[in-house]
């Protein structure tokens, strides 16, 4: 068996595991978000990565082309990269009201403030 | 002429609306947008339904712009999703008659037009997730509506609603990540996206590690989207801290919606024979489900705040569901299936009325509820119905589910899993009675405020707890399709 002949999907298994640490270990919220877009950046390479074929080029039908990679998962992630694009913003967004009330992004400092109110 | 294209109106209509709300940037506006496309979306729906239970084979299929299944997005409809799809518009369009005063009160002027526009965005997106026969098409739908129940929870008034907003969308993320990771690990192995032709290739496959790594990522990522516990962190703040319009609408729909995902993927998709038979999903689920019953109704005891505490119950009527599910049998599916329609109601009419109390004293904890009973007689009497219900009273909804529960459990001859449902059902009583007590054998501090909620909240309220009891009676519609849409789950292949 080849370990390291489909290396991309190590470089997924490893960006998922370390944004959905990043997302769980860090108190900052930007920082969650962050970690949240690797761990989401890692969805995205795995789809690519189904999507080639071995000595394929680009999906677009002209002369002498034979052999072109699956166009499918590209289209799809090019769709939950705008899925994924919009969370971060809302997410940002209610970081920064987040902010303008409670003064902090802290997690714990956040926590200590809900307990008290 | 335009029956063949109800499928697609019934995303397209709330979809289409909820820019024009934008563009119009009008509160009045948007909120007569709003009203007329949930009701259009509501009849639709029964029309829907209707046409399913008439249709020879009760499946409709509808190819989005034309492009045929499987390559094209195909809609689905079968007496699952469009029962599901009924109590999802019946609910978005009683919420949103109710919304008026209630969104008023507790929304700000400028931001209002945008929180009905929200509020269209999930509706379409929820019937979107139902309708929809492509597993990528949920993904996407799925997210359209999760974004927009996160900016409805944040619009709540107090600032601990952005946090509860801001770990709902960390929590919502990853399930619908997990969700999309299994999706892709699916088309790795079979080549499609669309449910019935995965129903096809999956079999085949049943020896296959892929498809059982998808099978596990879903499972965890759809239980934290319907907040199985303890995947359910997320949702007590957010229902606590939204708005009251927003914690009815979602507390009868978002969660139920995902449950319908969980049924549909593993039974529809994967099909009955690998999803229960060799991964064995039903003892898997049980111990949660069980779990979730005894945890949700117990810390929902404690709760000093009603809507929380309502929020800790769903939590335990969650379980219920699932636990239907997990007895894995077409009796399990139907009291499944039939809670998720009865708990929309009950769960509805008692945040509505929240709602109203709400709009009266600006608080909802139990300290405000002395002597509510003669203060607010109308609303505290809709509240009490929904509790009802909820303990599994006779002549109400409640008690119908529960029914079939305890058959099914019998069925199988757990007459052990009979027990603990009726057990977990006296701990609802005692957080009814709670409310009860302090709202109807306290006397009323002096200068409370008095006086009952306007007639348009009142009404929604009480349209629904007067289903709750309606279909608590005549069960021949709810028990009968909730039957054929087992029926059409545990058949397979449908």
């Amino acid at each position: 068996m080849d370990w390291f002949g489909l290396y991309n999907y190590w470089i997924v298994v490893f960006l998922m595991i370390a944004g959905l640490y990043i997302v769980i270990a860090r108190g900052n919220l930007i920082k969650k978000l962050v970690g949240l877009n690797v761990f989401q950046a890692s969805v995205f390479l795995l789809y690519i990565t189904m999507g080639k074929v071995e000595g394929g080029t680009a999906p677009i039908i002209a002369e002498g082309i034979e052999v072109y990679s699956n166009p499918l998962p590209h289209v799809l992630i090019l769709t939950a990269i705008v899925v994924g694009v919009a969370t971060t913003a809302l997410g940002l967004a209610l970081i920064v009201r987040i902010n303008e009330e409670f003064g902090t992004i802290e997690e714990e400092d956040l926590e200590e403030q809900e307990r008290q109110t | 002429m335009i029956l063949p294209h109800l499928p697609a109106l019934q995303i397209v209509v709330p979809l289409l609306a909820a820019p024009l709300c934008v563009v119009l940037r009008s509160s009045r506006a948007a909120y007569g947008i709003a009203f007329v496309a949930s009701w259009a979306a509501f009849a639709i729906a029964i029309l829907l339904l209707r046409a399913v239970l008439d249709a020879p084979g009760g499946v409709i299929s509808y190819a989005l712009g034309g492009w045929a299944p499987p390559w094209g997005i195909e809609y689905r409809v079968d007496a699952v999703n469009a029962y599901v799809l009924l109590i999802v518009s019946a609910i978005g369009a009683v919420v949103i008659a109710y919304a008026g005063p209630s969104v008023a009160k507790e929304v700000a002027e400028p931001k209002r037009y945008l929180f009905y526009t929200s509020y269209l965005l999930c509706l379409a997106g929820l019937l979107g997730v139902t309708i929809t026969g492509d597993a990528f098409n949920v993904f996407v739908l799925l997210e359209i509506s999760s974004l927009s129940s996160y900016i409805l929870i944040s619009t709540g008034s107090d600032r601990r609603a952005l946090t509860a907003a801001y770990r709902y969308l960390v929590f919502g993320t990853i399930g619908a990540t997990f969700y999309l990771i299994g999706v892709g690990l699916l088309y790795q192995v079979t080549g499609t996206l669309n449910m019935a032709d995965l129903a096809q290739r999956i079999p085949p496959l049943a020896a296959n590690r892929t498809v059982h790594v998808a099978f596990a990522f879903i499972a965890v990522g759809v239980a934290m989207k319907a907040a199985l516990f303890p995947l359910h962190i997320w949702l007590p703040n957010a229902y606590a801290y939204a708005p009251s319009v927003v914690s009815a609408f979602l507390a009868s729909t978002a969660t139920k919606v995902s449950i319908y995902v969980l049924l549909r993927i593993y039974l529809t998709v994967f099909g009955v024979e690998f999803a229960i038979g060799k991964m064995g999903v039903g003892y898997l689920f049980l111990p949660f489900a069980l779990a979730a019953m005894f945890v949700g109704s117990a810390v929902a005891i404690f709760q000093p705040d009603i809507k929380r505490m309502l929020a800790y119950s769903s939590i335990a009527q969650i379980g219920y569901m699932i636990l239907g599910f997990s007895i894995a049998t077409a009796l399990g599916v139907t009291a499944g299936i039939l809670h998720l329609f009865n708990h929309a109601l009950m769960k509805g009419s008692m945040f509505l009325a929240m709602g109203c109390v709400f709009w009266r004293t600006g608080a909802v904890s139990i300290d405000a509820m002395h002597g509510l009973g003669q203060r607010m007689p109308w609303t505290m009497a809709a509240f009490v119905g929904g509790g009802l219900g909820l303990i599994g009273v006779p002549l109400t909804a409640g008690f119908i589910s529960k029914w079939y529960l305890i058959m099914a459990a019998l069925e199988r001859g757990w007459w052990w899993l009979a027990a603990l449902i009726l057990l977990s059902s006296l701990l609802a009583i005692v957080y009814v009675w709670r409310v009860v007590e302090v709202a109807y054998f306290r006397p009323a501090p002096a200068g409370a405020p008095t006086g009952e909620a306007p007639l348009l909240m009142l009404l929604p309220t009480w349209a629904l707890v007067l289903a709750n009891v309606y279909f608590g009676i005549d069960t021949r519609v709810s028990v009968g399709v909730a039957e054929r849409a087992a029926a059409a789950l545990m058949g397979g292949g449908s």
